[in-house]
């Protein structure tokens, strides 16, 4: 297997609050080849967008990169490159699209300007030359008459129009690497479709690998090769997109697949997986999803689970794999026990 | 490319027949305006007396509105439409460039305020609460009594310098609120600088309430010169400003009333004119405003 584009090693995210340290993203590893897409799930408060985040050093304080956290991209460590270093990484090398369309354009400039600015901050070509290519990338995003649009307001735009010219900026210096963090969240859903499409065909046409934060199994299903599954800041379960659909090992990530409604049964209510995601300013011992789980034990109170490795690129970090016998036997999760809203 | 900015659309704004549809009362004010600032600004062209000389002190003493005096003359026999002409030329230049001043130093301090992080960013703010703690007017009072040889350049400046931290607080307002907007993080994703990030993302987006803020402001330096001249500490006689004609009738009002009140008229229907134009502004220059098309 060849080298890998990023790889990033015990990384951990941690907001130094004065309610307590919140350890958002608590040694997080993974690699991402070139040209592949990885897909992160997870629910809201998993470290899902924070570990995005990290990858280009944009958290703010009182969060903060502990020490010891690597990420390495084309040789560099992320971590603790200078600024200048990093500025020339961000947009450039990896581009981020971000969730909110309606938000992440400026109302005050037309969409072709700021499109053509991404070439002028990583300063090369003139302004000419940066308008160009601009509407070039605008018709590759599928806007229809880009000349025009180019020259419009935001809000003179759609919200998928919106998202069309976000990756058209982060196509724009055309990066090793995409981040998209929750790309379709805000949008209908046949347009979420639209864009997913035009993600999934781009990366196929550049070349260009893509990281895709969602908290939507459907999203993952339709673009990622590879998934991550993150739970209390941690990795949970990490395997192909078969293999997860198929065969998922871990009961959170079991939780979620149950949660998915199907097209082929007719249900009243849907199905969830009970409590919520504990605070990260106190995660429980041992197994962090104990409390919701199923299956939990003595052992997943006493002992926090490594990941352990089922197949060939597969890993869940539950007790299960060395005692798949308990899996016979599923009881009320602990917050279903208690009553306990956490 | 780079021709729409903010600043054009401005300007455009004036022209546009959305604005002259919705904003009847704007276009009214922008023509008042313009109908006083013109003539004061070629008062030497158009004034039918010297400002300053006075013809005949006991023959022509305090002479109601005639066909060679319109708006009557005052205590000292001067023409009062002349002296209203350059005293509006000096009150309005006075109210412009104190404003800009202001407007300069509160801009900029502002936006670095807002835009600083950690102890710079709490001194600059303590700094701009403490200066906003003193009474602007005692202050003024305290510094001209104080200084009675003052010229008018000295008295714009000061009138400028007393008048930025309303407007400091207003732009670090705005620039507090911008920095958290998503396209600012999307800028600093894609790599611009902060000093990018400032000049292309945070200035452009403030330009509205600053030039809204200017227009309200100069109404308020005027009535401000006004109140000063009037006490007799502001532009210093025989040199003409509306506020010190006031004062020039303001012990015989009920008898010869034109010496004051044409001043005053020209004080109201200025500020109110400004006031007006500066609600307009607010309205036409904000960038979500619908497009009608």
């Amino acid at each position: 297997m060849s080298e890998p584009l990023l790889s990033v090693e015990n990384l951990r995210t941690w907001f130094h609050t004065p309610a307590g340290v919140a350890k958002s993203v608590d040694g997080v590893s993974f690699d991402i080849r070139a040209g592949e897409t990885l897909g992160i799930v997870g629910e809201s408060g998993c470290g899902k967008s924070v570990t995005a985040l990290s990858l280009l050093r944009l958290i703010q304080p009182p969060g903060r990169i502990e020490a010891g956290s690597r990420i390495v991209f084309e040789g560099k460590d992320l971590v603790t490159i200078d600024e200048a270093g990093m500025r020339a990484v961000r947009g450039n090398r990896i581009a981020m699209i971000f969730q909110e369309p309606m938000s992440a354009l400026n109302p005050v400039f037309t969409v072709g300007d700021q499109v053509a600015e991404v070439a002028r901050v990583h300063g090369n070509g003139s302004r000419g030359d940066a308008w160009e290519r601009a509407v070039e990338m605008l018709t590759l995003t599928g806007i229809p008459s880009p000349g025009e649009r180019a020259k419009q307001y935001p809000h003179q735009l759609s919200g998928g129009m919106r998202q069309r010219v976000l990756i058209a900026m982060a196509l724009m210096m055309n990066p090793a690497m995409i981040i998209a963090d929750e790309p379709t969240t805000a949008l209908d859903v046949t347009i979420q479709a639209q864009i997913l499409e035009l993600l999934t065909d781009l990366k196929q046409r550049l070349g260009t690998a893509i990281l895709m934060i969602t908290h939507d199994l459907g999203v993952i299903a339709e673009t990622a090769e590879r998934v991550l599954v993150m739970y209390g800041g941690e990795i949970v379960e990490e395997a192909d997109v078969r293999t997860l659909f198929d065969d998922a090992h871990h009961p959170y990530t079991e939780g979620l697949m149950y949660a998915m409604p199907h097209i082929t049964e007719s249900r009243e209510r849907l199905n969830v997986i009970p409590g919520t995601v504990p605070p990260p300013t106190a995660w429980p011992s041992g197994c962090r999803f104990r409390d919701r789980c199923r299956y939990s034990w003595e052992r997943c109170e006493s002992e926090h689970p490594p990941l352990y490795q089922i197949g060939a690129g597969h890993t869940s970090r539950c007790h299960l794999a060395e005692e798949p016998g308990r899996r016979a036997h599923p009881h009320l999760p602990l917050v279903e026990q208690t009553g306990a809203a956490l | 490319m780079n021709s729409d900015t903010p600043v054009t659309r401005a300007v455009f704004a004036f022209g546009s027949r959305q604005w002259r549809r919705n904003d009847r009362s704007a276009a009214f004010a922008g023509a008042l305006l313009l109908a006083i600032a013109i003539p004061c600004l070629l008062a030497s062209f158009v004034a039918p007396y010297d400002p300053t000389a006075q013809p005949d002190i006991i023959g022509l003493q305090s002479r109601p509105p005639s066909l060679s005096h319109p708006l009557g003359t005052d205590p000292y026999s001067r023409d009062v439409l002349s002296r209203l002409l350059y005293g509006g030329r000096l009150s309005l230049s006075v109210a412009l460039v104190a404003t800009i001043v202001s407007i300069t130093l509160g801009t900029a301090y502002g936006a670095v305020a807002g835009y600083a992080r950690g102890l710079t960013s709490s001194v600059l703010e303590r700094v701009l609460d403490a200066l906003l703690s003193i009474p602007r007017l005692l202050l003024l009072i305290a510094i001209f009594a104080a200084w009675r040889d003052i010229p008018v350049s000295g008295f714009v400046m000061i009138l400028g310098a007393t008048g930025w931290y309303g407007v400091a607080r207003l732009v670090r307002g705005q620039v507090l609120a911008l920095r958290n907007q998503d396209f600012i993080a999307a800028a600093t994703a894609l790599g611009a600088t902060r000093l990018r990030i400032f000049t292309r993302h945070v200035l452009p987006n403030i330009v509205t309430p600053v030039v809204v803020a200017a227009t309200l402001g100069i109404g308020h330096v005027i009535v401000l010169e006004a109140g000063l001249s009037w006490l007799g500490i502001g532009v210093r006689p025989p040199t003409a400003s509306w506020g010190n004609m006031i004062q020039d009738g303001s012990d015989q009002i009920a008898s010869h009333w034109w010496i004051s009140l044409f001043p005053g008229l020209a004080i109201v229907l200025t500020v109110m004119a400004f006031n007006v134009l500066g609600d307009a502004l607010l309205k036409a220059l904000s960038p979500r405003r619908p497009v009608i098309e």
